[in-house]
């Protein structure tokens, strides 16, 4: 039965994932970011120059899209397609990004951080879980962001080739890329394998953080959540086994425990990625498959990162910065303004 | 409409729409005719897989058939 191979495969990627962002911590990752789409992106944003705080030209983006690109040709479904409404889907990229800063995690980090005991990981799901919540609400009354269309096969390549010229930057660092100071990483070829690995897998699966709560509570199916329970799970019982476990709301690392907008902020991700179709991560997969549509939900999160990090939005461990919230009441208004101005009538 | 045999036959055209729009669609004209045969176009692979679960989970039988542009789901209440 078809149904029965693919939670099983959903399943295994999950348990693989988990197993593999907890690793990549002890490997040399930061810690309780062993993947982190937002961070991840947010860093690369840095390392071209686009903001000065945190930078690397992180590997596991890369490998993301390059796997799902591989594997989307391989199995067929590689369709280049786009046009459904592109600049809302960079805003709400932008905002998601913006949300996941203030946080300091987006939906797949929100996991990580309480499998390592940061119970402000906590905070995050109910946030995500009450931004989905909404955006369900906001799907049945008809809320569509468009059709897109298929297009020139160009179009499909520009996300994968994009990601080529990250690994050729990182090879050959031009002047612009700062080498000194950079984030603490794993060795790059095992970062760049993680991610082409997860990639492929995800790709096959449909793996997403966001769209694992939404189809539980949409339309009661369990398929796409156990694959985000197994990854919690594995990625909780490896780092119980590697000491990596600090139960605690305090003093977590690369964490703050200011409850109302850890809150606030990962209502902004739940909603803005319900919007979008997927959390980051999915985003980053169907931009391997050639779904312009989600390249441009990329480059908006990347200009999201520039903007909080330039604009001090973004949080630090000592807490939300003065703007930051501002600028999660300001998403969440953009959000709720296309959400119920985006609609067909049912 | 269609009338096939006496039975009433809906149509949704999802193509374009990527998931869960086309799941939210159907969801719609299921609860909107009850017992009704349900005709769904999607494009992608995702959305065929998302929506026959979705009905088969709802009691539908899935009939998929290969178009030019994606696939023509028949969904058959049982």
């Amino acid at each position: 039965m078809q149904w029965s191979r693919q939670l099983v495969l959903v399943l295994v990627t999950g348990l693989g994932f988990g197993v593999v962002a907890s690793l990549l911590v002890e490997w040399g990752n930061p810690p309780n970011m062993g993947f982190c789409i937002a961070c991840f992106l947010r860093d690369i944003t840095g390392a071209i120059g686009l903001h000065d705080k945190v930078h690397y030209l992180r590997p596991e983006p890369v490998g993301l899209v390059l796997g799902a690109f591989i594997a989307a040709i391989a199995f067929g479904e590689f369709r280049a397609r786009g046009g459904s409404s592109p600049l809302v889907r960079f805003l709400l990229g932008a905002f998601v990004m913006i949300g996941a800063l203030v946080f300091l995690g987006c939906p797949v980090r929100a996991l990580l951080r309480l499998a390592g005991g940061d119970l402000n990981g906590l905070t995050a799901l109910v946030g995500i879980v009450c931004g989905v919540l909404v955006g369900i609400f906001l799907l049945k009354r008809g809320f569509n962001l468009g059709r897109a269309t298929r297009t020139f096969a160009i179009s499909g390549w520009i996300m994968p080739v994009l990601m080529v010229g990250v690994i050729i930057l990182a090879i050959f660092t031009p002047w612009f890329i700062d080498q000194e100071n950079r984030a603490a990483h794993a060795a790059p070829a095992v970062s760049l394998l993680a991610g082409l690995g997860v990639g492929v897998l995800a790709q096959r699966t449909r793996l997403c953080f966001v769209g694992g709560w939404r189809d539980l509570f949409l339309i009661r199916d369990v398929h796409l959540f156990a694959g985000i329970a197994a990854f919690f799970v594995a990625a909780f019982i490896c780092n119980l086994a590697l000491g990596h476990v600090t139960w605690g709301f305090v003093g977590q690392p690369i964490a703050h425990d200011d409850h109302l907008w850890n809150f606030l902020s990962m209502v902004l991700v739940g909603l803005g990625a319900t919007l979008l179709g997927g959390c980051p991560l999915r985003q980053l997969i169907l931009s391997g498959e050639g779904d312009a549509d989600a390249g441009v939900t990329i480059l908006g999160l990347i200009v999201g990162a520039a903007v909080a990090h330039n604009f001090f939005l973004s949080s630090s461990p000592s807490g939300v910065s003065d703007w930051g919230p501002v600028a999660v009441i300001a998403g969440l208004a953009f959000m709720f303004a296309v959400g119920f101005l985006m609609r067909d009538d049912v | 409409m269609p009338n096939v045999k006496g039975v009433t036959m809906i149509e949704v055209d999802a193509r374009g729409f990527s998931c869960p729009i086309p799941v939210v669609k159907t969801q719609k004209a299921i609860e909107n005719n009850p017992g009704s045969l349900l005709v769904v176009l999607v494009e992608s692979t995702v959305s065929k897989e998302n929506v026959s679960r979705m009905a088969q989970s709802k009691g539908y039988s899935v009939e998929v058939e290969e178009i030019v542009d994606g696939f023509r789901l028949k969904l058959i209440p049982s």
